[in-house]
């Protein structure tokens, strides 16, 4: 018997290549192409009165200088709002150049093309841009006053608001025993993968034919909208995806500035031209997210069960809105976690500031919305004196409940209907595995010893592997190696492991022999790309069902050239037998052989096929009316809805009574995505994502000034966790099948880094015995809030409260 | 505003030899090209990656006569004269040296990008420290920015090259 691929922690077969320096991403390629560089904005509001280039014509190296009015057709034009909604009522997207007008510093203004990266800059350096500036906004709070706007045509700063509500919230508040509210705010952050974006692009002039490679997270989507731009027909663009250093949503953006100026400058020069991205570039110019404030009003009953949620909230979009309103939206919906609140009103309203603009960063929103809800728990069971994790059990869903309509609209415009999932089940085993119940006697310990330590609990609910679908491709080849391919991309998710070990298993052959290939639209020209979580449930169930197909021709082949019943055979190590009969059989090879009638036979596999040849019968056409000549298999898998994976997190931090400073000591994780495909790449996907959220929670802001000027735009200054920063994660699963899809899988990756700003937030608001409302939280940050305290600006716990008093009597 | 203009001269450039990986090598480059430059596009050696350019994130590290240093932080003519290991020094698919090899055993990396300055830094530090604790090598990665790992399996990856290290040692004594 073939062993068992899906669901084994096998090594990753990308891992050797990688190790060894052979990975190619995007600046590995291209060594004799032109290079890009661009004169961004130095102004977050301004309008452009003059470009002089004048000085920079001189450069050595130059190749051209072309500002806006140089960009012909659809490449002048504004660039496109990816995905409107009836409620963004005031869109903007800015254009390939900056048109008249900059939103924000690093806005490009000027693109120049010379032999090398080098001389690019140095014209960039003496190419003169003069500016009248306008009012700046920045910060959500200026944003609200709206005293000076961003865009004219958005009154208010104000380009989305949207109001959803389930139930008559007005009066279940009115009639809740009791009520609180809560004022909370979450600062930008951004992707920050450590390769930045990057493109290259190479015009065939025989051919008329454009391939363009892209650090991206979707191939087809890049493919299109180039084409669409430089008014050329699909058929005369490729798109490849090399490798790519991470994503984490950033590279779902497209197209960006630069993935339309590329290929047309390289069309118009008829040579190679290639740009990639520098770290300030990535900074001032790609994509942040998280930056909302918040307003949470809560009705709740003795026991903790909330009867009324009404919550406000007001998230900072940047300057422009391409990839419109889907944070906000996931914000507002995916804030309900595990739990089923009697009533449930959320209003939101999308801000423009002149800052970079705001697309998914993984989670997507989902942060954002787990820090209100799971702060609320935490206010709602310090409240009434009920223990934290408690109050949270009384407010699940149960599975029993599932499939659980919320009566809400998802991102994807689908019902917000979770599939299933054990929340009791999983809360329990956080518990024990943070020993939660034994965290009292802990924390006596420590403080006669002078610490300080606090519990903190986060749990959420993830919708993963949105549609619209993914498709998939499986080629056998006569020698028996399996070609696998599917059109979304790969950022380090390991899909050339996961995917083949699926492929594997539903053909019977060995993984050796599998080989996937994603993102390059000449392999698969159908595809939506790599985001939401999707790619494992999209692509992973295309895959199977590509294969299926594919063995189902095989077996139909087989069957015919061994003369016996399609249902007595098996496929066993890419070897085709009969049950219980070892010399009557085929390798798959030879089945492929024969799919394909030739003329000619020119191999040893051919040669081998023609003992099954059959008996040759002249009134049959050597390929079937219903058939195709091939061993493939292609299909596409297309989901009615989302599928919903869910986790809970348990932190154990300690704070520093003199210095404030901030350590995690532990760092829990439950974690369900359904049935996984490979243990080890998920466990890896849940490191990672804490990490993001560890830094998020403790060291990443985006520090603007009021001008609107990033101060903190390197590495050296944006404090990405190190080694040294990220705690041990102890993780463990619970394995909730989706009901939803042939594998029963749903995503993992963006699940890690959801709750964690909620996490810490508890441990530090328990350690330290007043509440934390505004994350991410510094040494400094909590030491003024300390003061605060002291002060009586800022009330204690009740719980602390109630200890002392328990104390002093 | 078209303002396509023909090439100009390029810039007066140096020869810069040095040896990479035990192999002599020679170009001729402006005085200011980044030494991760020189070997990435001069060169072609293309697993040495560049992820800041300033210094911070440690993808670019090399080994400069054995001791870890950032090559985008070194001009190509600094190197001359010296012996300079990339990752492709390292080893190879066929024979993975004991740091690459513990990387794909204890899934050690995601995208890959960050990996060969942590391969050539971990290299270096295990000559130091054959026999490292878990806080050593915790400590001994914390240059090094990686984005995607959470960095807890590349610790394992630490802890394993000096275990598979050793056995190799042990053989080959
Ligand atoms: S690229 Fe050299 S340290 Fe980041
Ligand atoms: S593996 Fe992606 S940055 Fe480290």
């Amino acid at each position: 018997m073939t062993t068992k691929m899906f669901g084994a922690p096998i090594k990753r077969r990308e891992d050797p290549r990688l190790v060894t320096g052979g990975g190619r991403y995007l600046d590995d390629l291209g060594h004799t192409a032109y290079e890009a560089a661009f004169v961004r904005s130095p102004h977050a509001h301004a309008r452009i009165v003059d470009i002089d280039v004048t000085d920079a014509l001189e450069t050595p190296g130059l190749v051209g200088i072309w500002t806006h009015e140089d960009l012909d057709g659809p490449v002048g034009e504004n660039l496109p709002l990816l995905i409107p909604h009836p409620a963004l009522i005031a869109p903007a997207t800015g254009f390939a150049l900056a048109k008249d007008e900059v939103n924000h510093v690093g806005e490009a203004i000027v693109l120049v093309v010379a032999e090398n990266r080098y001389a690019a800059e140095d014209a960039v350096a003496r190419i003169r841009v003069d500016y009248d500036f306008l009012p700046v906004v920045v910060g959500l709070e200026t944003a609200r006053t709206a005293a000076n706007l961003v865009h004219d045509h958005a009154p208010g700063n104000i380009s989305a608001h949207l109001l959803q509500e389930v139930g008559d919230v007005e009066t279940a508040m009115a009639g809740a025993p009791h009520r609180l509210s809560l004022d909370l705010a979450i600062e930008r952050s951004a992707c920050m993968p450590m390769e930045g974006k990057g493109v290259y692009a190479r015009w065939d002039t025989d051919a008329e034919h454009l391939t363009l490679w892209s650090s991206t997270q979707t191939s087809t989507g890049v493919r299109a909208a180039v084409a669409a731009r430089l008014g050329l027909p699909l058929a005369k663009v490729d798109c490849i995806t090399p490798d790519v250093g991470g994503g984490f949503g950033v590279k779902i953006m497209h197209p960006w500035p630069e993935e339309v100026l590329i290929p047309w400058a390289a069309r118009l020069l008829g040579h190679d031209v290639k740009w990639t991205e520098d770290r300030r570039e990535h900074f001032i110019s790609s994509a942040h997210e998280r930056g909302q404030l918040q307003e949470v009003e809560v009705g709740f009953d003795d026991e903790g069960r909330v009867l009324a949620l009404d919550v406000k909230f007001w998230h900072d979009n940047g300057a422009y809105t391409p990839y419109g309103i889907i944070v906000p939206i996931i914000t507002a919906t995916q804030l309900l976690g595990p739990y089923k609140p009697g009533a449930y009103r959320v209003e939101f309203w999308s801000m423009f500031t002149n800052t970079v603009l705001v697309t998914p960063y993984r989670g997507a929103g989902r942060p954002q919305g787990c820090f209100a809800m799971e702060r609320t728990m935490d206010a709602i069971a310090d409240y009434l004196g009920v223990d934290r994790a408690e109050v949270r059990s009384r407010n699940f869903i149960l599975p029993e409940e599932m499939p659980y309509d919320h009566g809400l609209m998802f991102q994807d415009g689908r019902p917000l209907k979770y599939d299933s999932g054990d929340f009791p089940a999983s809360l329990a085993k956080l518990k024990a595995l943070v020993g939660w119940d034994d965290f009292a006697p802990y924390r006596e310990q420590a403080a006669s010893e002078g610490r300080r330590v606090g519990l903190g609990i986060g749990c959420y609910v993830e919708g993963t592997g949105v549609g619209p679908y993914e498709g998939a491709h499986v080629v056998i080849e006569t020698s028996g190696r399996v070609n696998v391919a599917t059109g979304l991309t790969t950022q380090g998710q390991g899909h050339q492991t996961a995917f083949a070990q699926i492929v594997a298993d539903e053909l019977g052959v060995p993984i050796e022999t599998v080989h996937v290939t994603t993102g390059d639209t000449r392999r698969m020209a159908y595809a939506v790309g790599t985001f939401a979580s999707r790619a494992a449930v999209m692509s992973g169930n295309a895959i199977a069902l590509a294969a299926r197909a594919a063995k189902a021709k095989a077996l139909k082949i087989a069957a015919d050239a061994l003369e016996v019943s399609e249902d007595d055979l098996e496929i066993i190590d890419g070897v085709i037998g009969v049950k219980g009969l070892p010399e009557a059989s085929m390798p798959i090879g030879t089945t492929a052989v024969l799919s394909n009638p030739l003329r000619y036979a020119f191999d040893e596999a051919a040669k081998a096929a023609t003992q099954f040849a059959g008996t040759f019968d002249p009134d049959k056409p050597p390929v079937a009316d219903d058939e195709e000549p091939g061993l493939e298999g292609k299909d596409f898998y297309s989901p009615t809805q989302a599928t919903f994976a869910n986790g809970m997190h348990a932190a154990i931090v300690e704070t520093d009574p003199v210095t404030a400073e901030i350590k995690i000591l532990r760092y829990c994780v439950i974690h369900d995505c359904g049935t996984m495909i490979n243990p080890m790449i998920v466990e890896g996907q849940v490191h990672g994502g804490v990490a993001q959220g560890v830094g998020g929670a403790l060291y990443e802001r985006m520090v603007y000034d009021e001008f609107g000027q990033l101060l903190n735009a390197s590495f050296m200054d944006f404090l990405i966790p190190y080694a040294s920063e990220v705690p041990h994660v102890e993780a463990d699963h619970l394995e909730t099948p989706s009901p939803l899809n042939p594998l029963g899988i749903k995503g993992a990756g963006e699940a890690g880094c959801i709750p964690v700003s909620a996490v810490i937030a508890s441990a530090i608001e328990d350690a330290e015995g007043f509440p934390i409302t505004s994350m991410p939280i510094s040494p400094g940050d909590l030491w003024e809030l300390r003061q605060q305290h002291d002060r009586g600006e800022l009330p204690s716990l009740r719980r602390t409260t109630a200890e002392s008093a328990k104390e002093k009597s | 505003m078209n303002t396509s203009v023909a090439t100009h001269d390029a810039e007066a450039l140096v020869p810069v030899h040095v040896t990479v990986n035990g192999a002599p090598y020679g170009a001729s480059v402006p005085a200011r090209r980044l030494l991760s430059d020189f070997l990435r596009h001069d060169l072609r050696l293309t697993g040495t990656h560049v992820g800041c350019e300033h210094g911070v994130c440690g993808a670019c590290t090399i080994l400069l006569d054995g001791e870890p240093v950032r090559s985008c932080l070194m001009f190509a003519v600094q190197a001359v004269g010296h012996e300079v290991t990339t990752v492709e020094g390292c080893g190879t698919i066929e024979s993975m040296g004991p740091v690459q090899q513990a990387f794909t055993e204890c899934h050690g990396l995601q995208c890959g990008f960050c990996t060969p300055g942590f391969i050539t830094t971990i290299t270096a530090f295990l000559k130091e420290n054959p026999a490292p604790t878990q806080d050593e090598a915790r400590e001994a990665i914390s240059g090094n920015l990686c984005r995607c790992t959470g960095y807890q399996n590349i610790v394992k990856s630490v802890l394993r090259a000096a275990e598979i290290a050793g056995e190799q040692a042990g053989k080959t004594r």
